[in-house]
């Protein structure tokens, strides 16, 4: 009997949730805010699914009540993705280090 | 267009490049890095979807167009938004996770062609639930997101908001989700889609609206990961490798945040969630009125005392936040260096109103990020050192956690302040810390108070110095 893909995208499921538990122990307490800025950003990479949605008509009907779901989706995890990922690069550039001249 | 395998495969090649996103954030030297793997592991996302749905029509037109106004808008808002306003922006950021998890459900739901799902009216039974689990967990992290930023925001009361059976009304709307999404996999009825989408919005309100200002740490993170299983539900039903580990990462990343706060405040996981708290301990407050005398100085007892140390421990609160102080202490603590004292910096892991605020905001104001420590690496640290000064925290000083076991923060890690040989408290005035209960530290024999708005008192401090 074959194996339903289903069980294997539990596996990976099961397994990446044991990767992120051990992952998110290891990051320093005083990086928290950046983490949840940084999980915030790849989070929206539900933004495949609303892409495969808005696009799945052809050219005569573009804007169908299911593809107009689709496009505000794009839009929402959009400004999640570039904000999410700016304000983290811009919190993360100002963790400095002691000058050693003094 | 590129076969399914294919584009799977570099589905998977973006999952890894997050799980290294997150790994960065080990230290602050490999941070930049990782965020550099993240955007990498987006882009690849948004390249393969592109090349695999083929649709290169008047449509992808569009959707350029919709992403780049989106882009703009989280741009704008990212060079915008000042730090001490991080809560609410994270707060928010959730908030559109949850709601584009509802829209892309809802999407599958009504056109599950595009998907592969079946044809409505007879979707398959597996992608049903999983839409339903993304749709629900999607709403609630949506409305529950909006409540707690409101509450950050200061536009509705950070005071809990508590009714009678409150709690019966939750359970009743939290079983009558799973019950909807049973009836729903039987019927395939797109009203009782709408019904079950609809009452995790309520649930998600109603969920929040009890859990006062300073358990949001634990409500951000809690909604962190909420976020995240949200994802990892669309992800089982869009058959996407790098949604499943993505919204696994974010899920338990989110949850073991919130075990960090509750512990950091010694409550359990449950009692925050159940909220109230701060609201019932009005009895504790009002019987313990009587008058006991405190000392107050001003900014320039302060500057005699610091100048006259040898080591001085900053412990930065919420208050801090809230007074903008940041900057001024920096400037202070830059005087207190060029007279050769040492200066550090103690964070306790509730201080603030998220995971890390603290930290973020002294490095906002250039303070080097190995002056600042944790409750365990600085507490037996207070014992030698000259000067303790409190800026802005109060509930995670108050002695009573160690010695009164009546007291309802008994147990909870607290900075041991007092141990120093004498403790400079910044405080507008002898009001109780969220917790509702007198902070013992006031009455100390060496405890000066500073009744004053945190940054004016520390610009006043740094003339004097």
């Amino acid at each position: 009997m074959e194996i339903d893909p289903f069980i294997f995208r539990l596996s990976i499921f099961i397994l990446s949730i044991f990767v992120g538990y051990y992952v998110v122990w290891s990051v320093t307490p005083s990086l928290h805010t950046p983490l949840m800025s940084v999980t915030n950003a790849i989070s929206s990479v539900i933004i495949v699914g609303a892409i495969i949605a808005a696009l799945a008509n052809l050219d005569d009907e573009v804007f169908t009540l299911s593809s107009l779901f689709g496009y505000i989706a794009i839009t929402l995890a959009a400004v999640n993705i570039f904000g999410g990922f700016l304000v983290t690069q811009r919190m993360l550039a100002m963790y400095k280090k002691k000058k050693k001249s003094k | 267009m590129i076969s399914a395998n294919l584009s799977a495969f570099f589905y998977l090649i973006s999952g890894v490049l997050f799980i290294l996103a997150l790994r960065g954030l080990s230290s602050p030297e490999t941070s930049r890095k990782g965020n550099f793997y993240g955007i990498t592991g987006m882009i690849i996302a948004i390249t393969v979807t592109f090349l695999s749905v083929g649709n290169f029509s008047n449509g992808f037109f569009y959707v350029i167009i919709f992403l780049l106004v989106g882009g703009a808008i989280g741009a704008f808002i990212a060079f915008k938004i000042p730090m001490t306003a991080m809560p609410e922006l994270v707060a928010g950021f959730h908030s559109l996770v949850g709601l584009a998890a509802v829209f892309v459900a809802i999407s599958a739901f009504i056109n599950p062609q595009a998907f592969n799902l079946g044809s409505p009216g007879d979707i398959k039974l597996a992608s049903l639930i999983e839409m339903s689990i993304g749709a629900a967990v999607g709403a609630i992290t949506f409305s529950g997101s909006i409540i707690a930023f409101l509450k950050l925001q200061g536009i509705m009361s950070g005071a809990p908001i508590t009714f009678k059976g409150q709690h019966f009304l939750n359970a009743l709307i939290l079983f009558s989700i799973v019950l909807l999404t049973y009836l729903l996999c039987v019927s395939q009825s797109s009203n009782l889609f709408w019904i079950l989408i609809a009452i995790s919005f309520l649930i998600g309100f109603l969920l929040i609206i009890p859990i006062g200002g300073a358990d949001m740490p634990v409500v951000i993170s809690m909604l962190n990961s909420y976020s995240g299983w949200a994802a990892a539900g669309i992800g089982f039903t869009l058959e996407n490798t790098a949604l499943i580990i993505t919204g696994a990462l974010v899920g338990s990343s989110g949850a073991i945040l919130s075990y960090i706060m509750c512990k950091g405040m010694n409550r359990s996981f449950f009692s925050v969630i159940l909220g109230g708290f701060g609201a019932t301990e009005q009895s504790s407050k009002n019987t313990n009125k009587e008058q006991r005398p405190v000392k107050s100085g001003n900014a320039d007892d302060a500057a005699f005392l610091m100048k006259n140390a040898s080591s001085v421990i900053i412990v930065p609160g919420y208050g801090m936040a809230v007074a903008q102080a940041q900057h001024a202490l920096r400037e202070m603590v830059d005087t207190l260096k060029k007279n050769d004292i040492k200066v550090s910096y103690a964070i306790h892991p509730v201080a603030g109103r998220m995971p890390g605020h603290m930290n973020v905001l002294l490095a906002e104001a250039n303070v080097p990020y190995d002056e600042v420590f944790e409750l365990e690496e600085i507490n037996n640290d207070f014992a030698n050192a000259d000067v303790a000064f409190v800026i802005g925290a109060n509930d995670v000083t108050n002695p009573v956690a160690k010695t009164d076991p009546q007291s309802p923060i008994y147990g909870m890690p607290v900075l041991d302040v007092e141990k120093c040989k004498s403790v400079l408290f910044v405080k507008r005035s002898l009001s109780p810390g969220y917790a509702g209960i007198d902070n013992d530290l006031f009455y100390k024999e060496n405890t000066l108070m500073l009744f004053a708005d945190a940054k004016k008192m520390t610009e006043d401090i740094t003339k004097n110095l």
